[in-house]
């Protein structure tokens, strides 16, 4: 029983840490917090949901949807984020505000192009579940934990062993000096937006698959239980990010499998985040100069 | 006054007095406040418990004033541990965590909402006409209450932490007094409204306080133009009649409306009506030195 929660929950969890790695990306250079990452995952979802069902080729789907996604989000930091960001003067709610607008507009676009309706996914392992021992294993869990695994490798590597890494890290840091350094702070942005949407993207695939459903209000919980995520994280840093994300999806699933909650589970994320800021205002995880 | 008229009126009355409200702590604080409604459902719900119980409508009404205010003076005092962003999240959370105890709490109706009883004055049961008379003396007295603030040592001293932080503390401002000050301001009569508001609809849910209605009043204030008392006014109004004028556009509309406030956001942050946006030139730049011919010294 505890073994399967275990499961359960970093499986959640995983899917959770996907999500919310766009807006830590995005917000470890632009210092926004991008609620419309929970549109790019209702976006990366239909564009998915519409590849399988065209060629019935699931890495096609997973490589095109984040592929796009990550595109729509070079476009939006083009030519939305980056001039409001560099008028003078503006209330730190702006960019926040104009966020919140994109993700209204994804999920109403994805309900007037593809129909208010739910659609399922269907996608087929050839068996239904798989048991090891006590364990009951669908074979989508599988898909998804060594799915993410992989893509939070690629981040690693790419943050730590490329130049655009280090040019994201050094702007990450200090933009301004970053810049003066002749970084390429433009790549850097631009690679958040790739890797932070198409990231989104591949977690609402997984979402859709999971529970074989998509509707076009699929980003309202994650749209909040993103940003409980990244700050839990210690904002801007990926691994905090990772730590987080598993120790909200674990929360969750061990609360509702024991009952402890007297709450629904999707508010459990920022019970945690309140109580955390309030004893520690710089997020569970964080590094010394974050702040 | 046609039926239909008068509740579209009303509903932009109350929005009225909720962007206003938000904009004391978002506009001339500059803290950023992501749940109000929170604070509307706090307030809708203690006048609410409090009628049910047989207290008097108009008892009521001061009563959540008081018990909003002293719950926004905690987030006040959070405020200023957390900068922006925390502060933003934290309150996007609270709002959750304030719908989730409704929908939950047997205590608050639970998941069937709560009932409430139309409130009688002068003997008679109070009509929507009543209301939107009720809430229009409320906002010309909000109005009066910001520019009083404005123009006296409160409004100063917010200005200068809306400016520069460090500079206002070290001029000997105590930031931290009129920040919490102007969160209970805020928080207080947007508990007001939520009182008026329950007693309106003699029907509560959770789902009135969500995050989606915090989110339409920063829209109204951001629209319409952050720290000032037309921008608020215009916000609601224009945002608060949008849906019926839209109704014929009906599965457009929450298009048009993301539409709108991204390209505001994008060309035009400071709002419709805010200093410096492009109708407040062309205003002081074409109908400014009319007036001032016309008034002739009596403006100078």
């Amino acid at each position: 029983m505890f073994l399967q929660q275990l499961l359960n929950g970093i499986m959640i969890g995983s899917v959770y840490a996907l999500t919310a790695m766009g807006a830590t990306l995005i917000y470890g250079i632009l210092r926004i917090l991008d609620i419309a990452n929970a549109g790019a995952y209702v976006a990366g979802a239909y564009f998915g949901w519409f590849i399988y069902f065209k060629t019935g080729n699931l890495i096609l789907a997973f490589l095109i949807s984040m592929a796009a996604t990550g595109l729509i989000g070079v476009l939006l930091h083009r030519f939305i984020y980056a001039p409001i960001l560099s008028k003078p003067r503006i209330l730190p709610i702006v960019p926040l505000v104009a966020s919140v607008g994109l993700f209204t507009l994804s999920g109403d676009l994805a309900r007037l192009i593809a129909g208010p309706g739910t659609k399922a996914y269907n996608v087929d392992f050839g068996t239904e579940v798989i048991n090891i021992g006590k364990l009951t294993v669908v074979p989508a869990w599988i898909l998804i934990i060594v799915l993410t695994a992989l893509l939070f490798t690629i981040l690693w590597l790419i943050l730590n062993r490329t130049k655009l890494g280090l040019a994201w890290r050094a702007t990450a840091e200090d933009s301004d000096i970053a810049q003066a350094m002749g970084v390429n702070t433009n790549s850097a942005m631009a690679l958040s937006y790739i890797l932070g949407y198409g990231f989104a993207a591949a977690a609402g695939i997984m979402v859709g698959i999971l529970y074989n459903s998509i509707t076009p209000a699929l980003g309202e919980v994650p749209s909040y239980k993103m940003l409980s995520i990244i700050v839990l994280g210690g904002l801007g840093s990926p691994v905090g990010t990772v730590i987080a994300g598993l120790f909200i999806g674990l929360a969750e699933t061990m609360f509702s499998a024991y009952n402890l909650a007297f709450i629904p589970k999707d508010s459990i994320a920022f019970i945690v985040l309140i109580l955390v800021l309030l004893i520690k205002p710089s997020g569970l995880i964080s590094k010394s100069n974050n702040i | 006054m046609g039926n239909y008229i008068t509740t579209v009126a009303v509903n932009i009355a109350i929005f009225s007095l909720l962007a206003l409200s938000l904009n004391i702590i978002i506009g001339y604080a500059g803290q950023s406040m992501m749940g109000h409604a929170a604070f509307f459902g706090i307030g809708a719900y203690t006048a609410a418990i409090m009628t049910n119980a047989g207290i008097n409508f108009w008892l009521s009404l001061p009563a959540a004033m008081l018990v909003t205010g002293a719950l926004g003076s905690i987030i006040g005092i959070i405020s200023l541990r957390l900068r922006d962003d925390f502060l933003a999240i934290t309150t996007i959370g609270i709002n959750f965590v304030m719908v989730a105890l409704f929908q939950n709490m047997d205590f608050f109706g639970g998941s069937l909402g709560m009932a409430v009883k139309t409130p009688s004055f002068l003997g008679q049961r109070m009509t929507s006409t009543h209301f939107l008379v009720l809430l229009v003396i409320l906002i010309v007295l909000v109005c009066l209450l910001i520019q009083k603030m404005n123009n006296s040592w409160f409004g100063l001293a917010l200005a200068s932490l809306r400016g520069d932080e460090g500079a206002a503390q070290s001029f000997g401002v105590n930031v931290n007094h009129y920040k919490v000050l102007a969160f209970i301001i805020g928080t207080a009569i947007a508990g007001l409204t939520g009182g008026i508001y329950a007693h309106r609809m003699t029907f509560i849910f959770s789902s009135n306080f969500a995050f989606v209605i915090s989110i339409s009043i920063i829209s109204m204030v951001v629209v319409g133009g952050v720290g000032t008392i037309r921008g608020p006014l215009i916000g609601a109004i224009l945002l608060g009649a949008a849906p019926e004028v839209l109704r014929f556009a009906q599965d457009y509309r929450m298009i048009l409306y993301g539409g709108v406030i991204v390209l505001m956001m994008r060309f035009q942050p400071q709002g419709l009506l805010g200093e410096d946006s492009f109708l407040q030139r062309k205003f002081n730049q074409y109908i400014s030195p009319i007036l001032n011919k016309k008034g002739g010294e009596s403006h100078a």
